[in-house]
C-alpha cells in the first residue's frame, strides 16, 4: 500500500466507509485471509497523522487525561480504533501505553476526557461492565486464576451465567444446562489453544506461555467484539509465539477487533494492520506498520535524537572535532 | 493418672459446645477467608451481634425468643454491610483492619456503662434462654451413651447446633460447586482477573461478607443459649483468632475442615489439660514447674507449639491438599 499523503482525501469518511462495507462482504465467514484484506483497504485512505479519522471506528478517545501528581502519564486528544483491524499500540517504556489501557477498560479513572465505545460512552463505567459491553482485556502480568482448574478458568468467562446469582446458585437445575453448553464451548476453544489436555488441571502449572493462551481463550468465553491485549507475547517461550500471533490474527478473522500493546518489533511488523506510537503520554504517530517504523519521529521517540551514535561515539567525534579545530589555529 | 476419665472428656469435647460454636463461627469465616480470600478479622462482633440480639430481645424487652433470633440475625446483616460497603472497594488489608477495630467497638459498647440497660454491661446479661429450651421435646434426665451421655438441656442445644453445623455444611457444599461459588474463588486468586470477565466483584465480596457474618450469628445463638448467659468479654479478638486457628487445622476452603478443626481444637485443649493436671496430682510435674492454676495458659502454650508445627509439616491443614498450596508461590 503506498501511502499517498499530499493527496487531500475528498470525504474520506464516507469513500472508505463503502470501501469497507463493500470488502468485509467479501471477506464474511471465508478462511483466512480475507478480514486482513479489508482491514487494509479500509485504512488506505487514512491519513497518515496522530488522531486520524477511521471510515468505521469503533473506539474513539477524546481528550482523555491522567495525571500522577504532577506527571502527566496520559494525555491523548484524539485516537480512534478502526473495527475489525488489529491495531498496535506502541512506544518507549514509560509512555503510557498500560495506563492508557487501563483507562479505556475502566480499570483506572481519568482526570478528564471521554471515549465511546460502538457509540455509547465508556466515561465512568466501572471495569466489569466495560467488559460485558463486549470489551475485554488481557494483563501484562498474566492473571491466571492458580487454585481453579484450567476448565474453571474459561467457565469463569461465560456471561450471563443464571448459577451466578446466589439465590440460584442452591439450585443446580436452574442452572445445569446452561453450565454444560458453557462447558462444551469452554472445551471447544480449549482444543482450538492446544489446551484440552490441561482442562482439568491447576492453572498454577501452566508454563508463562500456556498462561497466556488460557487468558485469551478465557477472554473469548465472553464472546467479545474488542480484545484489548497488553503484551500477549511478554514472557512467552519462542516455541509458543507462532501459535500466539496466529491466534491473534484468528481473532481478526472472526470479526473482532484487537488492540494490543506490545514492545517485539517483528510481532507488530508481523500482525498489525495500524499502529499508534505513544510517546509520554501522547499519540506521536499513526499508520501502517512499515510507514510508522520508517517515520523519524518514531525513531527518536524510541531511541531519543542520538540514536544513529552511540553516547561514546559522539563524544569521541565532538572532542576530535575540538582538537581538529585548536591544532588548525594553532598552525595558522 | 486417670486416662478413662481423660480420653472419655476429650472425646466428649469434641462434640460439644465449645466445638459447635466454633465450628459454625469457622463455617462462616471459612465462606468469607476461605473461599472469597477477605481478610475478616471481626468474627467475633458477628457472633456477639447474634448472641446479644437474642439475649437483649428475650432478657431486657421481653420479646419472644424467635424475634430475638430475627434481630440478631438482622443485626449481623447491618453489620456486614457497614463494614463492606466502606472498605471493600478497597485493597484486602483495610478490611482486616477495619474488621478488628469494628469488632472491638460492638465489644467495648456492650460492656459499656452507658448502655447497661440493654447489654448488663460488663456482667452480660442472663435468664433469656427458656424460651429455647421450652421448644425441646426431651424430658429424660439424661441421653447418649459412653462418654458422649448429656444432660437433656445440653443434648437439645447440641442437637440444634449440630443441625445447624449440618445444614451450613450442605449449603457450603451447595454453592461452592455452583458458578457462584466459581466467582468468589476466583476473586480469592485475582480480582482484577473477575472484574476482567465482566463479574461485579464488589457486589460477590460483599454477600461473602454478609453471608460468613450471618452464619457467625448462628454461633452466637448457640454461645449464648449453651451457657444460658452473654458476657462481652467472651466476643473479644481471643475469639476470632481461635477461630482462624480451627479454620486453618482443618483446612481453608474445605466444607468439612472448619468442623473437624474445631473438633480437633477442643479435643486437644480438653486432652493436654487433663494430661497436664493428672501429671500434677501424680507428681511427675513438680508444684516447683507448675500449679494446676497454670494449667489453662500452658495448654494454650501446648497448642500454640501443635500449631506451629502443623503449619511447618502440613501447612495445608487437615483437608487440604498441598499441591494446592505450593501453587501459590508462583
Amino acid at each position: 500500500m503506498p501511502a499517498d499523503e499530499n493527496a487531500p482525501a475528498p470525504g474520506p469518511e464516507a469513500a472508505a466507509q463503502s470501501d469497507a462495507h463493500g470488502a468485509t462482504a467479501i471477506g464474511t465467514d471465508d478462511a483466512a485471509g480475507p478480514r486482513k484484506l479489508a482491514a487494509t483497504l479500509a485504512l488506505a485512505d487514512v491519513p497518515r497523522v496522530p488522531g486520524a479519522p477511521k471510515p468505521d471506528p469503533v473506539l474513539v478517545a477524546d481528550g482523555v487525561v491522567r495525571r500522577f501528581g504532577g506527571l502527566t502519564a496520559v494525555d491523548v486528544e484524539h485516537v480512534e480504533i478502526q473495527r475489525g483491524v488489529i491495531t498496535a499500540l506502541i512506544g518507549p517504556n514509560g509512555a503510557g501505553k498500560t495506563t492508557f489501557f487501563n483507562l479505556l477498560t475502566g480499570f483506572d479513572r481519568p482526570d478528564e476526557g471521554s471515549w465511546t465505545f460502538e457509540g455509547s460512552s465508556l466515561a465512568r463505567v466501572p471495569a466489569h461492565r466495560v467488559a460485558r459491553r463486549g470489551m475485554v482485556r488481557t494483563f501484562q502480568l498474566t492473571k491466571a486464576l492458580s487454585r481453579l482448574s484450567v476448565l474453571q478458568n474459561m467457565l469463569l468467562g461465560a456471561t450471563g451465567q443464571r448459577g451466578e446469582s446466589l439465590l440460584r446458585a442452591v439450585l443446580p437445575t436452574l442452572w445445569r444446562r446452561q453450565e454444560e453448553a458453557n462447558t462444551q464451548r469452554a472445551h471447544e476453544l480449549l482444543r482450538r489453544f492446544k489446551l484440552d489436555a490441561k482442562a482439568s488441571d491447576f492453572a498454577g502449572s501452566l508454563s508463562g506461555g500456556q498462561r497466556k493462551l488460557l487468558e485469551m481463550a478465557r477472554a473469548l468465553m465472553m464472546e467479545p467484539r474488542m480484545v484489548m491485549l497488553d503484551e500477549p507475547m511478554a514472557g512467552v517461550n519462542p516455541a509458543l509465539t507462532q501459535s500466539l500471533l496466529s491466534h491473534v490474527k484468528d481473532l481478526r478473522e472472526q470479526g473482532m477487533t484487537v488492540l494490543f500493546v506490545e514492545h517485539d518489533m517483528d510481532m507488530v511488523r508481523d500482525i498489525s494492520d495500524w499502529v499508534i506510537v505513544m510517546a509520554q503520554g501522547r499519540v506521536v504517530a499513526e499508520g501502517p506498520p512499515e510507514a510508522v517504523m520508517a517515520d523519524p519521529a518514531v525513531i527518536d521517540a524510541y531511541l531519543g535524537g542520538h540514536h544513529d551514535a552511540s553516547l561514546a561515539d559522539l563524544d569521541e567525534t565532538a572532542v576530535e572535532a575540538e582538537v581538529d579545530a585548536e591544532i588548525e589555529k594553532e598552525h595558522r | 493418672m486417670d486416662w478413662g476419665s481423660i480420653f472419655s472428656n476429650a472425646a466428649a469435647a469434641a462434640v460439644g459446645l465449645d466445638t459447635v460454636i466454633y465450628a459454625l463461627a469457622a463455617l462462616g469465616l471459612n465462606i468469607q477467608f476461605g473461599y472469597a480470600g477477605l481478610l475478616n478479622f471481626g468474627q467475633a462482633a458477628f457472633v456477639a451481634l447474634g448472641a446479644y440480639g437474642v439475649a437483649t430481645m428475650v432478657a431486657i424487652a421481653g420479646l419472644p425468643f424467635g424475634v430475638g433470633v430475627l434481630v440478631g440475625l438482622a443485626a449481623a446483616v447491618v453489620f456486614a454491610l457497614l463494614l463492606g460497603l466502606p472498605t471493600l472497594r478497597l485493597r484486602a488489608d483495610y478490611l482486616a483492619i477495619a474488621t478488628i477495630a469494628a469488632a472491638e467497638v460492638v465489644r467495648l459498647l456492650a460492656r459499656s456503662n452507658t448502655l447497661t440497660d440493654y447489654t448488663g454491661g460488663s456482667n452480660g446479661l442472663q435468664g433469656f434462654a427458656e424460651g429455647f429450651y421450652d421448644l425441646s421435646p426431651l424430658s429424660g434426665g439424661s441421653y447418649g451413651f459412653g462418654p458422649w451421655t448429656f444432660s437433656a438441656r445440653a443434648t437439645w442445644v447440641l442437637l440444634v447446633g449440630w443441625v445447624l453445623v449440618a445444614l451450613v455444611a450442605l449449603f457450603t457444599w451447595a454453592v461452592m460447586r455452583s458458578p457462584w461459588g466459581r466467582v468468589l474463588k476466583g476473586i480469592r486468586e485475582d480480582e482484577d482477573a473477575v472484574r476482567s470477565l465482566g463479574k461485579n466483584v464488589y457486589a460477590y465480596k460483599l454477600q461473602a461478607l454478609v453471608l460468613g457474618g450471618v452464619i457467625g450469628a448462628l454461633a452466637g445463638f448457640i454461645f449464648a443459649l449453651g451457657r444460658a448467659s452473654v458476657q462481652p468479654d467472651n466476643y473479644g479478638t481471643a475469639f476470632t483468632f481461635f477461630t482462624y486457628t480451627v479454620l486453618l487445622l482443618g483446612g481453608a476452603a474445605r466444607v468439612f475442615g472448619p468442623i473437624v478443626g474445631a473438633a480437633i481444637f477442643w479435643a486437644v485443649l480438653s486432652l493436654t489439660d487433663g494430661v497436664l493436671r493428672g501429671a500434677i496430682s501424680a507428681g511427675a510435674i513438680p508444684s516447683a514447674l507448675m500449679s494446676t492454676s497454670q494449667v489453662g495458659q500452658v495448654r494454650f502454650m501446648l497448642v500454640g507449639l501443635a500449631l506451629m508445627l502443623l503449619m511447618i509439616f502440613r501447612p495445608q491443614g487437615i483437608f487440604g491438599d498441598r499441591k494446592e498450596l505450593a501453587l501459590d508461590a508462583r
